[in-house]
């Protein structure tokens, strides 16, 4: 925001927007963040895990970072909930 | 302690934490603005030493290279450990792939999610080969590139069987492919020592031209084994998973 007034960019997205979209997709991390927590059953708890690992995806390319985007797409999104699916169905699974 | 003296204490702390908090807020520098003195200088000279326009790889793999040798050993260093506690042990048995909970119904997999499955293995493997082969020239890297490659082979575990992923994702083949990758990037920082230059440092040759795939010298072959690193290891930690899930059961004592 600030630190790009005076900086040319070769973006055609007024300054105002970009402020708007960065103000949103915040408020939206934190609701996704309290959401994440608040919701105590473990399969749709990684659900909404991986929601907000799409938030932050998009949070990062707001603020032009595409590398951080990318990985936090594939990791948030995708690879950290597999993980805890399989641990889940692991765990849960009775013996025999 | 009554109820009454808790909440004196937490609202006692709480405030202080607060009060913390905000004044170390206060002090924070303006939103977006920034200080430091390394950001200006690499994008004034980044291009131009490297011939890479992907900047971010430049810094990852060139500037700050020998960190990144650390945290690469640190991804294999954990698919290792996986490979370790999630190993066969005595008193446990494999059994067949399928799903034998008595507690629930299992749906048979739709045929629109193997459909979906299908169909983005392959880009899945396009996609994560150049982001991880093309790091000198566009905002990508090794990292995403592997993560992105290892998803389209879960994608194959949920369009088909287990027994297809393990047959497309062979152990031995994986180990061979995730050492040589970590080796590789080791190795490539190794080589410019053994060409008296500094650890890490450049020994291709920077292209001809800024932006070229054939550009930035060291750096693309670095990010192509990070690739090849990330992908296997998480392979084999997402294998070693489903191997745990679904074959491997405790024997009944």
């Amino acid at each position: 925001m600030s630190g790009l007034a005076g900086v040319h960019t070769p973006y055609t997205v007024p300054l105002v927007m970009m402020d708007v979209l960065q103000v949103t997709v915040l408020v939206l991390i934190a609701a996704g963040a309290a959401a994440v927590v608040l919701i105590r059953q473990p399969v749709r708890q990684v659900v909404a895990l991986s929601v907000y690992g799409v938030l932050l995806a998009v949070l990062f390319l707001s603020f032009q970072a595409p590398d951080v985007t990318l990985s936090a797409l594939t990791i948030g999104a995708v690879a950290l909930p597999v993980v805890l699916l399989l641990t889940l169905a692991k765990v849960r699974k009775p013996e025999e | 302690m009554t109820q009454a003296q808790r909440r004196w204490i937490f609202l006692f702390a709480g405030t202080g934490l607060a009060a913390f908090y905000l004044w170390g807020l206060s002090g924070l520098p303006g939103f977006g603005n920034y200080p430091g003195p390394y950001g200006p200088a690499i994008l004034q000279i980044a291009v131009a030493q490297t011939h890479a326009t992907g900047v971010v790889s430049a810094v990852n793999f060139l500037y700050r290279g020998f960190d990144t040798v650390g945290e690469e050993f640190i991804l294999f260093t954990a698919a290792t450990g996986v490979a370790v506690v999630l190993r066969h042990l005595r008193g446990e048995r494999d059994r067949s792939a399928v799903d034998e909970a008595a507690d629930r119904d299992v749906p048979r997999t739709s045929s629109a999610v193997r459909m979906v499955a299908l169909v983005f293995a392959g880009p899945g493997i396009v996609v994560g080969w150049w982001l991880a082969s093309h790091a000198q020239t566009n905002p990508s890297g090794g990292f995403q590139g592997g993560v992105v490659l290892a998803s389209a082979f879960v994608l194959v575990y949920l369009a088909g069987e287990f027994l297809v992923f393990q047959r497309v994702s062979p152990v031995d083949l994986l180990d061979v492919v995730e050492g040589v990758g970590a080796g590789g990037f080791a190795a490539t920082g190794l080589t410019a020592v053994f060409l008296s230059m500094p650890f890490m440092s450049d020994w291709l040759g920077l292209g001809q031209y800024p932006g070229a795939v054939s550009s930035s010298g060291t750096i693309a072959l670095i990010s192509f084994f990070v690739g090849l690193e990330v992908a296997a290891a998480f392979i084999l930690i997402v294998g070693e998973l489903l191997e745990q899930t679904l074959l491997i059961r405790q024997e009944a004592s």
